[in-house]
């Protein structure tokens, strides 16, 4: 062991200790205030929320804009990042660079963004109205804004790795006669399954966890338009935390689940899944 | 299978300094060719053309006749053996081998006994059978090498393309290696193209080998010829491992400086470039009337000679001798033959019975 490295034992236990501390009292203690709260009158008041009518309609509209969003976020973010490792074309920076936008934009004026342009006073409003086509304050605005703020969880773990495996294999494959599918199927996509897998599970804690765009596009509208998220907002603002910290606590385990499938995943094929930025 | 390339230029948006600029050579069917140049000769680029992984801004490309110009890789039915093997990681070695023959289309495409019939013999020729189920992050590089070989057979290609093939190999497998596939490339009658910046490999298992230097052929020929006759200045630094002393010429002598001067009829006025091989350089007890050096060491070599490097002046220059000299001793050099090559390319074989008296 280097002496250069070796901290006084009072300073290492210090700097363990304050790590712990920090730890503790930003991670673990609101989760755990989240289940205390939801279980404060006992179990039976906390199901009772779960399965009153909103709270099933809320998670209903969750798990349907995920089922959209997920899939759609998955093949956009396949097809992105093999266009990007795999080829050259022009504007390639600019689609690196798109592909970031969501990050860099605040979920709010994501929302805002769909409602300028689909909204009754937005640039379409007109048009959608006589149409009698809904987008905003209903299913297609969550769906619409919940894809964006989700599109780069898919994309940006996959693209480091393909960029990382290069396109040597391709050509192999190319010159053993395989085509651009063949190629595709036989080749990019399982030497990437793995991260694949952890993209679209970080893609759907997300999706099923966003608040501000949906918050923003949902118009509230409980029973139709509320997803769990907001159906949690709601619940509080009426002081009904034990609802409230229910439906949080089925949100929370969702991250817990998605949280230990990726752990399991890095597990078994040895290597961290996530996004590098 | 013959291969012709005819004036290919391919330039990766430098127009100012392209990859090729205006190759021209032809492969005879059976034939083992080595393209040899230091990196970024534009050897690879040459080598991705034939493979149909790029292709010339201009220029003609004819494999057994066809025109491939617009033949995508995938049809053209040539073996290729990467740089750093490029196995499928996510397959075992027989699905790897096994590959080329399963994304044939339907018509085509072998039952799965006869691929697996295929498969086996093909890893039974490169001599590792029983690694078919491993992966191959549990191979050796050796192995791997093999894996890849028997993968781009696999296909049953007419011309194998090898991009420097050993590069990743250990100096004592490396030399196995190269016969085995000098013996492989006989056996099947296969036309074979190696990229490589190792002379000795290229010399030691071509037919001809094609000099590359800054995207041209400076020559193509066989290895001998490349030894006694390079072409230029650039060939004979590159191939042999010949001493290399810059001289001049000033009325009709040849001056390498701390040497004294030759004869050098047919040489132009101007600097000038001498090599002069080892074998070629005899070192001597100090004598009248040949250039003085000290020797800086001497070990033994075949033949009971001994080789030594000699101090001359700001030069060291490799020779033999007839018996070893002490550390820092005084010794004579004797030219046996030496090469010189004028201001503007002009070669001058200069024969040791002509040279040596000359010297002052």
């Amino acid at each position: 062991m280097s002496v250069a490295t070796d901290d006084a034992p009072w300073l290492r236990r210090l700097l363990v200790m304050l790590a712990l501390v920090f730890a503790v009292l930003i991670f673990l203690a609101p989760l755990a205030a989240v289940f205390t709260e939801a279980l404060r009158r006992g179990i039976a008041p906390a199901l009772e929320a779960i399965v009153e009518p909103d709270a099933l309609s809320a998670m209903r509209l969750t798990l349907l804009v995920a089922a959209v969003a997920v899939p759609v976020n998955t093949l956009g973010g396949v097809a992105a990042s093999w266009a990007i490792a795999k080829f050259d074309f022009p504007g390639k920076r600019l689609l690196v660079t798109l592909i970031e936008l969501p990050f860099s934009v605040s979920p709010v004026i994501s929302g805002l963004v769909y409602v300028l342009i689909f909204g009754a006073q937005g640039w379409f409003g007109p048009w959608l109205r006589e149409h009698d086509v809904q987008i905003i304050f209903a299913l297609p605005g969550l769906v619409l804004a919940t894809t964006f703020v989700t599109f780069p969880f898919v994309a940006r773990t996959l693209l480091p790795l393909m960029q990382e495996q290069g396109r040597e294999e391709e050509e192999a494959a190319a010159t053993l006669g395989a085509g651009g599918l063949q190629t595709f199927f036989r080749v990019t996509l399982p030497n990437v399954k793995w991260a694949l897998l952890g993209g679209v599970l970080l893609c759907n804690a997300r999706a099923m966890g966003e608040f501000g765009a949906v918050a923003v596009v949902s118009g509230h509208i409980r029973g139709a338009t509320n997803t769990m998220p907001l159906h949690v907002e709601i619940l509080y603002n009426e002081y009904m935390f034990v609802g409230a910290f229910a439906v949080a606590s089925l949100l929370a385990l969702l991250g817990l689940v998605t949280l230990a499938a990726k752990a399991l995943l890095e597990y078994w094929t040895a290597r961290p899944i996530g996004i590098e930025a | 299978m013959s291969v012709e390339i005819e004036a290919v230029t391919r330039d990766f948006g430098t127009a100012a300094n392209p990859a090729l600029r205006g190759v021209s050579m032809a492969l005879r069917s059976g034939e083992f060719v080595a393209l040899l140049g230091p990196s970024g000769s534009g050897k690879t680029t040459l080598l991705r053309i034939l493979a149909g992984l790029d292709f010339p801004d201009a220029g003609r490309v004819l494999i057994g006749g066809r025109d491939v110009a617009q033949v995508p890789a995938r049809d053209r039915n040539v073996g290729v053996v990467f740089q750093n093997y490029a196995l499928f990681r996510h397959m075992t070695v027989f699905e790897n081998v096994a590959f080329g023959l399963r994304v044939r289309p339907r018509a085509q495409r072998p039952a799965n006994a006869e691929i697996d019939r295929r498969v086996r013999e093909l890893l039974a020729l490169v001599q590792i059978p029983e690694l078919a189920p491993r992966y191959p992050e549990q191979i050796s590089g050796g192995q791997r090498q093999r894996v890849a070989l028997a993968r781009a057979l696999a296909i049953e290609p007419q011309l194998l393309l090898l991009d420097e093939p050993f590069g990743a190999l250990d100096a004592l497998v490396r030399k196995d290696v190269r016969r085995w596939v000098r013996g492989l490339h006989d056996r099947l009658g296969l036309t074979s193209l190696l990229v490589t910046h190792d002379q000795e490999e290229a010399m030691e298992m071509a037919d001809r080998v094609a000099v590359m230097e800054q995207g041209r052929i400076v020559q193509f020929d066989p290895p001998h010829t490349l030894i006694d006759a390079p072409a230029s200045a650039f060939v004979a630094r590159f191939v042999g491992d010949a001493n290399r002393l810059a001289a001049s010429v000033h009325g009709g002598r040849l001056d390498i400086a701390g040497f004294g001067g030759f004869d050098a009829a047919g040489l132009p006025e101007g600097a000038a470039e001498i090599f002069v091989r080892p074998d070629d350089l005899r070192i001597l007890p100090p004598r009248d009337g040949l250039a003085p050096g000290l020797v800086e060491w001497s070990r033994p070599a075949e033949r009971g000679r001994w080789k030594m490097l000699v101090a001359v002046g700001e030069h060291r220059l490799e020779g033999y001798g007839e018996r070893a000299f002490e550390r820092g001793a005084a010794c004579a050099l004797e030219f046996q033959a030496l090469t010189a090559f004028g201001a503007r390319g002009e070669r001058v074989s200069i024969n040791g019975r002509e040279a040596a008296p000359s010297l002052r």
